[in-house]
């Protein structure tokens, strides 16, 4: 047993050495040549940090495209879903509110075109993405507050569409994008 | 839809594909065998010099196990100590506070027995130096204690008679250095160059677009993201784990993380036969456990993909599936194929919440950690299976009217009494300690404890009721996971679930060890025309008969309560 106990303590030290301190330090050795330098890859607009781009953010002026709803209000210094099982009333009862919300702010769009990632809390209460059909639901009501043509903001939102895994993945939107990307219309 | 079908059973197929050849790797690491890392044979020499280790010196099951205890009773106390005064420690740039008694104890407790249950969220609860001194390090070496303790058992049946079942040490330090590291490296690296941050800056504050201030947590994750996934450990850096965009930044590392999680599990099924000689065995193992992994990612994907119909009938287009609880970049079928691999291989890691699954699924993926052997942990999860056979083989030999025999040697009732304990102690755990959380909650609402048990659940009626079954069928599998919604950060959930955590790690390492070592020390029979044949289909299915029905006797009614009555109530 004492023989034991001494070995532990010796080959516990060898180990923390070798994963906790060699292995980590080799990471971020690595990590200083990938995108963002291993500090997590920013958008910048004019020079200033505006968001990460894996990072979702929360927009609630009509003038943008909105992403998901977050059960932490796009605070990235936590993270968190909103856990609700699939038949919980009050849950239930929420994203009624949400899909009533967005057809007061989206004049002209039925139920039946709200994409279900728009009104559903996300994962991470980060999600950086919405769908395609999620973005393009907005482009009406965007189009009418900057007076620009929906033509344009659709194929903005198709220049923004990203597939993944050769088009077998989801097809993604990054909505911090997006909207840098509106902002720079004129 | 149907391309994101095609893309998870690629995902599955890469992952045999490159299992295989480093089953037969592992294999010959541990058989003393040349190997392409033999480069790291001076560093492990250098290591056994240092601790005072003979990596040769042979080892009884009783000596093996002593070791294994004794290294891993004080990796507990190194872990909980450094947890209670965190705070006093460097590397940590955000300023975090200590964690309490009653949750370091069941955090050290979690991560020592590769379960990595966490009452706590990464970005407030720990500070860089934990997450690396503590956290990662145990990722590593309760993985390598797994697959130590696996080999062992191979060598139990590798002699025809023997009492010697290998140097535990020498497992443990080849596992870290032959396998785990080299591949964490590998994985690390891919993360990193696809956004998962690596340097040691803290939270980051910035202005977003439309002006708000928020801050973001980063640190150095991507090595230990890496070991969280290969190691079935499953702890996340960030508080939603693989959910989150920088602990999993898009589709290609959704994939690689869901590899990692299968792969070496899947690996050791393989070794098995190379390390024996017994191919055929292996297979009939793969293929039994494969069965009912197919099965339920099949179940889970169809209901995930199709949607919770209550949304449905609020009359929009639910197109992409069940998505509350799920990112847009991963999608509902690669998250119901991480649901099943992680609860199949007692990983716990998540790349959606459980607790927001459709009722089938929830219900599969706590089935799943129930029967925790399809692959299972790293080791251990061959372990479990162990049990599953050692039944097998003696329910066989009674409907034949044969004294059974496994790999040469008879099966009596001393085996078969640890086995059948073993099986029941899961069921008595899980059943005994939901019914007093629900007791708790049923009857003593108010009781004046920090958190109220009227306040712990997060969602009424069944699914309530299932939060608190996923949490002690999560530790008991020593999974990890949890239906998040349950208010776990008090007394109550840390000290029991930290009991149940322990039971259920070192019971089911010490029983079939001791099976094993048992089972080496009597005489050999050769195999004769009158032998059952274990590795034939018709033993297979016998196994896989026997998994069925010991699971739906000790858990079905407990799953009527939760997920099977929430789904009537809802479809």
């Amino acid at each position: 047993m004492k023989k034991y106990l001494g070995i532990s303590f010796k080959l516990s030290l060898a180990l923390l050495i070798l994963c906790s301190l060699l292995f980590p330090l080799l990471i971020a050795a690595i990590g200083k040549a990938a995108p963002g330098g291993g500090d997590g890859e920013t958008v910048k607009v004019n020079g200033k940090v505006v968001g990460y781009k894996n990072i979702g953010q929360q927009f609630s002026e009509d003038k943008y495209f909105q992403g998901r709803p977050s059960a932490v209000s796009y605070n990235a210094g936590g993270s968190g879903g909103s856990n609700k099982g699939a038949s919980n009333p009050d849950y239930l009862q929420q994203v009624k509110d949400r899909i009533d919300t967005f057809l007061v702010h989206n004049p002209g769009v039925s139920h039946a075109d709200i994409p279900a990632d728009l009104v559903t809390a996300s994962g991470s209460g980060l999600d950086p993405d919405i769908s395609p059909a999620s973005a393009l639901v907005q482009v009406k009501r965007i189009a009418a507050i900057r007076h620009l043509p929906e033509e344009k903001l659709k194929s903005l939102v198709a220049e923004n569409t990203e597939k993944h895994m050769l088009g077998f993945g989801p097809t993604t939107v990054n909505v911090l994008l997006l909207n840098i990307a509106l902002d720079n219309l004129k | 839809m149907s391309g994101e079908i095609i893309a998870i059973i690629s995902i599955f197929l890469v992952t045999l594909i490159l299992a295989w050849p480093l089953g037969k790797y592992i294999s010959k690491v541990f058989r003393g065998e040349r190997t392409l890392t033999d480069f790291m044979s001076p560093l492990e020499r250098f290591i056994f010099r240092f601790s005072g280790i003979n990596p040769n010196e042979p080892m009884s099951w009783k000596q093996f196990l002593k070791a294994m205890l004794t290294v891993n009773a004080l990796w507990l106390f190194y872990a909980m100590g450094l947890l209670i005064y965190q705070d006093r420690f460097p590397l940590n740039p955000d300023g975090n506070a200590a964690q309490t008694p009653d949750l370091a104890f069941n955090t050290a407790i979690s991560f020592l027995v590769n379960c990595n249950l966490q009452h706590y969220s990464g970005e407030s609860g720990l500070t860089y130096f934990t997450q690396l001194f503590v956290i990662t390090f145990l990722q590593f070496v309760s993985a390598a204690t797994g697959i130590a303790c696996l080999i062992g058992l191979f060598n139990g049946f590798r002699e025809r008679t023997t009492n010697n079942l290998g140097n535990f040490w020498n497992y443990l330090v080849l596992s870290v250095t032959r396998i785990l590291l080299p591949l964490s490296i590998v994985v690390a690296v891919i993360l990193v160059f696809n956004g998962t941050p690596s340097s040691f800056a803290g939270k980051d504050t910035i202005t977003t677009l439309q002006g708000d201030t928020v801050q973001v947590s980063r640190g150095p994750a991507a090595g230990m993201i890496a070991i969280k996934q290969l190691g079935t450990n499953g702890g996340g850096w960030f508080g939603v784990n693989s959910a989150h965009p920088l602990e999993n930044p898009n589709y290609l590392t959704n994939a690689v993380e869901t590899i990692s999680i299968l792969l070496i599990p899947i690996a050791l099924i393989f070794s098995l036969g190379f390390y024996l000689q017994r191919r055929k065995l292996a297979v009939m193992i793969f293929g039994v456990m494969s069965v009912l992994f197919i099965l339920f990612t099949a179940i889970n994907t169809w209901y995930e993909t199709k949607g919770n119909p209550a949304i449905d009938r609020l009359g929009i287009a639910q197109l992409q599936g069940s998505m509350e609880g799920k990112e847009v970049r991963i999608g509902a079928a690669a998250t119901a194929l991480w649901s099943v691999a992680t609860t199949s291989t007692s990983n716990g890691s998540v790349n959606g919440m459980h607790d927001s699954l459709t009722p089938i699924s929830g219900g599969v993926v706590i089935l799943d950690m129930m029967i925790n052997a399809l692959y299972g942990g790293v080791g251990v999860g061959l372990l479990n299976f162990f049990i599953f056979i050692v039944i097998a083989v003696f329910l066989s030999g009674l409907m034949v009217g044969r004294t059974p025999e496994f790999m040469g040697h008879k099966v009596e009732a001393r085996e078969v009494k640890i086995a059948a304990l073993i099986t029941l102690l899961s069921a008595f755990l899980i059943k005994g300690f939901t019914a007093l959380a629900a007791y708790m909650v049923a009857h003593h609402p108010e009781i004046a404890w920090s958190v109220k048990p009227g306040a712990w659940l997060n969602n009424p009626s069944f699914h309530g009721f299932s939060e608190m079954l996923y949490e002690f069928t999560s530790s008991n599998a020593n999974n990890g996971s949890g239906f998040e919604g349950l208010a776990d950060n008090n007394i109550f959930w840390n000290v029991t679930t930290g009991i149940v955590l322990i039971l259920g790690r070192y019971l089911p390492i010490i029983g079939p060890i001791a099976i094993v070592g048992l089972l080496a020390n009597k005489k050999f029979i050769p195999e004769s025309p009158g032998t059952l044949r274990t590795d034939s289909i018709t033993f297979g299915v016998m196994t896989l008969a026997v998994i069925i029905i010991v699971t739906a006797l000790s858990y079905l009614p407990a799953l009527a309560l939760g997920p099977l009555a929430e789904y009537f109530s809802l479809y």
